[in-house]
């Protein structure tokens, strides 16, 4: 089978907080086997606009995701909850949208990054990349869960590089971001967060992976307000961080 | 008259929750209860799964064909020398009931737990008219104690402490008997000593039904205290109040729905009693009401049949979409202001009380998806949710504010090379302010996060910019 012409839909929150996990993503991807394609016209996938009712700026930027994603094998996201809405294309767009086989078409070659790797390439990170005695706890993002079925394949991917998981409990429940629900209801969300937090202390955990930006902002800034120490990480940092790969980049 | 909701003001009840120490506690035992129980109860039922998708086309079926059935169940219960009759709305429901009454000339009703009697706000209507109305489930008796709205569909008193109703009992029933009032058995003995000498007294009985079934004219109604069936069986009437939506084709339907209904909601395999009613009392009965009414309210419901939301009528209000949401698991059932909360409420309120009195409800999600996960009817609430905030959306009802920034937000993202730009210099900008600590703790416009977050501070080169920079830097 010749080589993966795979698009990164870098997702918004990657773009601009952490472009390291942009980078880890194209590099576990090129060691999966695949050629990575960054189109530079994407923006936003459009979540924003479609769960706060606007469907008319959804439809404009739902065209646009499969415009700048055309002709690629597969779109990839180190986000469930991007990937979520990008099968929500269809949708989105309607029944009786010119373009709805094309929305049906992209829905059905998007995938969520561990879910990709384990599920399309049957990836496994043959050594560790980055040994690692740190106790990691995972919390499960609930569109990758939930709607892509995002739960196995992180946690494999992890234990397969050496990364020793500890289990919160309850992983499934939502931390409280939810987009823009967290600026909307701070009150709610941050009661929840603190929920979260509680789990991923009593897991006894010195780190925090999840699969989402979201998240993952969403308790490293309540952690930072708390003063508590807990270290936060995206699965492909710890997958492929910088370091472990630095013989790969070219640093002045 | 629609429903009544308090919901606009949904901020303000949240910080009052949120305040709330004993609400803190009681929620608390909600989510290692209930949720617990239920799928334990899931995992011992290898079919559950078919179950559900079963469930689901029998609900669907129904409502697809639902003047057929609701003339099949009027025309059985008629048979059966029982009446029928067909509120369109709240005061219509009240206006059958109360005269119900008086044909009777009550002067006492005793009501099992109903949900449809708190939409309408039944006890209200019936007490300005002179009819008392006791409360006989122990959760509602406490909240008419109390003078409270239910917070749970089927657990209505569970925001309150065991502690709070040993206070209120003292308040209304006076010095604890001998068993004192510390533990749950003997508040509950208290409780039954002193509703039971009503059963006997009331003139009519009112309940709920969780089903009723086109095929016998029965009304189903699904307890664990006995209450039911003491209201519906000892007073001169019973009449049973529920929604247009609550009918089943067959008694072998009502059945399917029942194993899930007990599963779902309690975590039970079957609820201790499941009562079901056809007609009033026959010669050769040896009890049973007089006279036999159900009152089929729609207030609402038909105008949800054939829209986005006629999913929604699948309900069977088990309660589970609400033990299993993290939102209603830090604001408590209270805090929703309407009879219906939870993810079922924040579409089901809406539907029947207009967007413009429940615009937080559906926007009040994360859209987590737990309750879609559990709804033994697979309603798909956030969906419903999502659809409700489209027509808000629409009708321009969303607060300016947030309008403003989507607005501002659509027009940068449909335009990549100026979304580009504003990453690039917002990112630098927030990785300058926050270069110090890594973190900003205050935010332009951004209080909402950092009330109770900090920010975590940007790398400062959006992704864009830097793979652009290494691959050129390559190319060299």
């Amino acid at each position: 089978m010749s080589r993966r012409r795979v698009g990164l839909l870098v997702t918004c929150l990657v773009d601009f907080f952490r472009p390291q996990v942009g980078f880890a993503s194209i590099r576990l991807l090129e060691a999966a086997g695949c050629e990575v394609v960054v189109p530079d016209i994407q923006t936003c996938c459009g979540q924003p606009a479609w769960n706060n009712g606007d469907r008319g700026s959804s439809q404009k930027l739902a065209l646009a995701v499969i415009d700048a994603f055309a002709g690629l094998d597969a779109v990839v996201a180190p986000s469930g909850s991007c990937i979520g809405m990008l099968r929500q294309y269809p949708a989105v767009l309607g029944d009786d949208h010119s373009r709805r086989a094309d929305a049906v078409a992209l829905a059905a070659r998007c995938h969520e990054l561990s879910s990709f790797l384990v599920d399309e390439l049957h990836y496994r990170p043959g050594a560790p990349l980055q040994p690692n005695d740190e106790a990691v706890t995972y919390h499960d993002g609930c569109s990758g869960l939930r709607e892509l079925g995002v739960l196995e394949q992180p946690r494999s991917l992890l234990a397969a590089a050496g990364v020793s998981i500890r289990e919160m409990d309850a992983a499934a429940v939502c931390c409280g971001f939810g987009g823009t629900f967290c600026i909307k209801y701070p009150d709610i969300s941050g009661a929840m967060v603190d929920d979260k937090i509680l789990s991923i202390e009593r897991s006894g955990a010195s780190t925090v992976a999840a699969g989402d930006l979201g998240c993952l902002l969403n308790i490293e800034g309540r952690l930072a307000r708390l003063g508590k120490p807990i270290r936060v990480r995206h699965f492909a940092e710890l997958l492929a961080s910088e370091a472990a790969a630095s013989s790969a980049t070219r640093r002045p | 008259m629609s429903l009544e909701t308090s919901s606009v003001t949904f901020p303000q009840q949240v910080r009052v929750a949120r305040s709330d120490a004993n609400l803190k506690r009681a929620l608390g035992k909600l989510k290692f209860g209930l949720t617990a129980m239920r799928s334990a109860a899931v995992a011992r039922l290898p079919e559950f799964e078919q179950l559900r998708h079963d469930a689901a086309s029998i609900r669907d079926h129904t409502l697809n064909h639902l003047d057929h059935y609701l003339l099949r169940f009027e025309a059985a219960v008629t048979a059966r020398g029982g009446h029928v009759h067909f509120a369109p709305d709240a005061a219509a429901a009240n206006a059958i009931i109360l005269e119900i009454c008086r044909s009777v000339d009550a002067r006492k009703v005793t009501k099992g737990k109903s949900m449809v009697t708190e939409e309408i706000e039944l006890n209200a209507h019936l007490e300005a008219h002179g009819i008392t109305c006791l409360e006989t489930d122990l959760g509602e008796y406490i909240l008419q104690l109390r003078k409270e709205r239910p917070s749970h569909i089927v657990a209505p008193a569970i925001h309150v402490l065991k502690e709070q109703v040993a206070e209120t009992f003292a308040a209304h029933h006076g010095p604890a008997a001998a068993g004192g009032r510390d533990e749950p058995a003997a508040l509950m003995a208290e409780a039954r000593a002193v509703i039971r000498r009503h059963f006997l007294e009331a003139d009519v009985g009112i309940t709920g039904a969780n089903f009723a079934i086109a095929e016998t004219g029965s009304t189903v109604i699904v307890t664990n205290e006995g209450n039911g069936d003491l209201t519906q069986s000892l007073p001169k009437v019973h009449v049973a109040v529920t929604g247009i939506e609550k009918i089943v084709p067959t008694l072998e339907d009502a059945s399917t729905l029942i194993r899930l209904l007990s599963r779902s909601a309690t975590g039970q395999e079957a609820s201790v009693y499941n009562t079901f009613s056809t007609g009033p009392r026959r010669p050769e009965d040896h009890d049973g009401p007089q006279a036999f009414h159900v009152v089929l309210v729609d207030n609402g419901r038909s105008r949800m049949l054939g829209s986005v939301f006629q999913d929604m009528l699948r309900c069977i209000r088990c309660g589970a979409c609400m033990n299993h949401c993290p939102v209603y698991g830090q604001v408590g059932g209270q805090a929703y202001g309407s009879v219906y909360p939870g993810p079922m409420g924040a579409v089901l309120t809406p539907s029947l009380a207009g967007i413009e009195a429940a615009g937080h409800l559906p926007n009040a999600s994360t859209f987590c998806g737990a309750c879609e996960e559990v709804c033994p009817v697979r309603i798909p609430l956030p969906k419903l949710m999502r659809h409700w905030r489209e027509r808000e959306f629409e009708a321009g009802l969303a607060p300016r504010g947030s309008r403003f920034g989507l607005a501002l937000w659509s027009f940068a993202a449909q335009r990549p090379w100026l979304y580009r730009w504003l990453s690039r210099a917002g990112a630098r900008m927030l990785a300058v302010l926050g270069r110090r600590r890594g973190y900003l703790a205050k935010l332009p416009l951004g209080r909402g996060w950092t009330a109770w977050r900090d920010l975590p501070a940007p790398a400062g080169e959006t992704f864009q910019t830097a793979w652009r920079r290494r691959q050129h830097d390559d190319l060299r």
